[in-house]
């Protein structure tokens, strides 16, 4: 049965659009077919970071407003068969999206595909209400700092009453990714830990992805983490988080950089 | 701590620089984007006419037809994909 993840966080530049394209590429290249959707209505760029940009010809509005066809609007990937992106508008206006439109858009997608993970644009207005209407599962990216806790914490309340599942008396099963982590940081007590991220969001951990060069490098040629240096940290805590959204069960540790003999030394704690 | 730091990581060999690619990137896009802002929907208005066209011709279902678009830096490529229906009587099949 098809899964609808919203992928949202509150804060900007947290790394939602990242996450999207990586989980989304890892998903697929498990063999599960895979749609990430761009709902950053005007401010688009999943496209970009999936390299699909000179690719695009229609978007979510065209084909919530019925000027294109679905299958016209999906933009296949060229590296993974199973990975499919739907590109926000650039140039509409964000009104244009309507609750029955993303709904029937949505309603259509869970016919043909295995995942849908809905790229939230920043804030809670409607653009990220309209993201996450129709999730069965929020994936909430959160950095280690105290605004982006402050505003997970916000949306956590958002997902258990604005979702459609909520309206239902369902629930939507939430997940944390932490991402930009700094162990080297962490480990001098400068950032706020993960134990008191969890404790105070009180929401399952998915993942740790760790701060990484590769992931600049990866969005800067336009490609998933996950398929554009799938052995670096970055790219292993992503297989790792997608496997857990899997249902596996796999030890919770944060994927280090090539390790160094001072690593060793320390005892490879961070293996 | 930093006379341990020469212990702690050999240089990685060095990647293919990803910036340049990304400048290129841009470039392109933004060309494509400042160009067409304000504009109407070139896109729009070549598949309308491009339908209206074919169908004249030959019936066809618009949902079957699929517009694909790769911009380059000098040139940009739209390749139209019609599936015709292929019953006796059309002259496509009737040549074929």
């Amino acid at each position: 049965m098809a899964k609808v993840l919203v992928v949202t966080s509150g804060k900007g530049g947290v790394g939602k659009t990242t996450s999207t394209a990586a989980i989304g590429a890892a998903l697929a290249h498990r063999g599960l077919k895979t749609v990430v959707v761009d709902f950053d209505i005007g401010l688009r760029n999943l496209d970009l970071i999936m390299g699909a940009e000179r690719r695009v010809v229609f978007d979510l509005i065209n084909v919530v407003q019925g000027v294109a066809k679905l299958p016209q609007a999906l933009i296949r990937d060229k590296r993974l068969e199973n990975l499919w992106l739907l590109p926000a508008s650039q140039t509409r206006d964000k009104d244009a999206l309507t609750e029955e439109g993303v709904g029937r858009v949505i309603s259509d997608l869970r016919n043909s595909y295995d995942w849908i993970l809905c790229d939230s644009p920043a804030g809670i207005e409607r653009g990220a209400m309209l993201a996450m209407r129709y999730a069965d599962e929020a994936l909430i990216v959160t950095n280690p700092e105290v605004s982006s806790v402050r505003d997970s914490d916000r949306i956590i309340g958002m997902l258990d009453a604005k979702t459609v599942r909520a309206e239902r008396g369902e629930r939507v099963e939430k997940h944390i990714l932490i991402t930009r982590y700094d162990s080297t940081r962490a480990a001098k007590g400068e950032m706020i830990s993960i134990d008191d991220i969890m404790e105070i969001l009180a929401t399952p951990l998915l993942g740790i992805i760790p701060e990484s060069q590769d992931v600049l490098r990866a969005s800067n040629v336009g490609s998933p983490v996950t398929l554009n240096s799938p052995a670096s940290a970055p790219a292993r805590a992503y297989s790792d988080a997608t496997r857990r959204l899997l249902g596996e069960t796999l030890e919770m540790v944060v994927p280090s950089e090539r390790k160094g003999l001072m690593d060793l030394l320390r005892g490879r704690r961070a293996a | 701590m930093n006379m341990f730091r020469i212990f702690s990581s050999r240089p990685a060999p060095a990647p293919i620089a990803s910036a340049p690619i990304a400048r290129e990137r841009l470039q392109i896009l933004l060309a494509h984007e400042r160009g067409t802002r304000g504009q109407p929907d070139l896109l729009m208005a070549l598949r309308e006419e491009i339908l209206a066209a074919v169908s004249r011709h030959v019936a066809l279902d618009p949902d079957k037809v699929i517009f694909r678009m790769e911009r380059g830096k000098h040139v940009s490529t739209l390749e139209v994909d019609i599936e015709l229906p292929n019953e006796p009587g059309l002259p496509l099949a009737a040549t074929g």
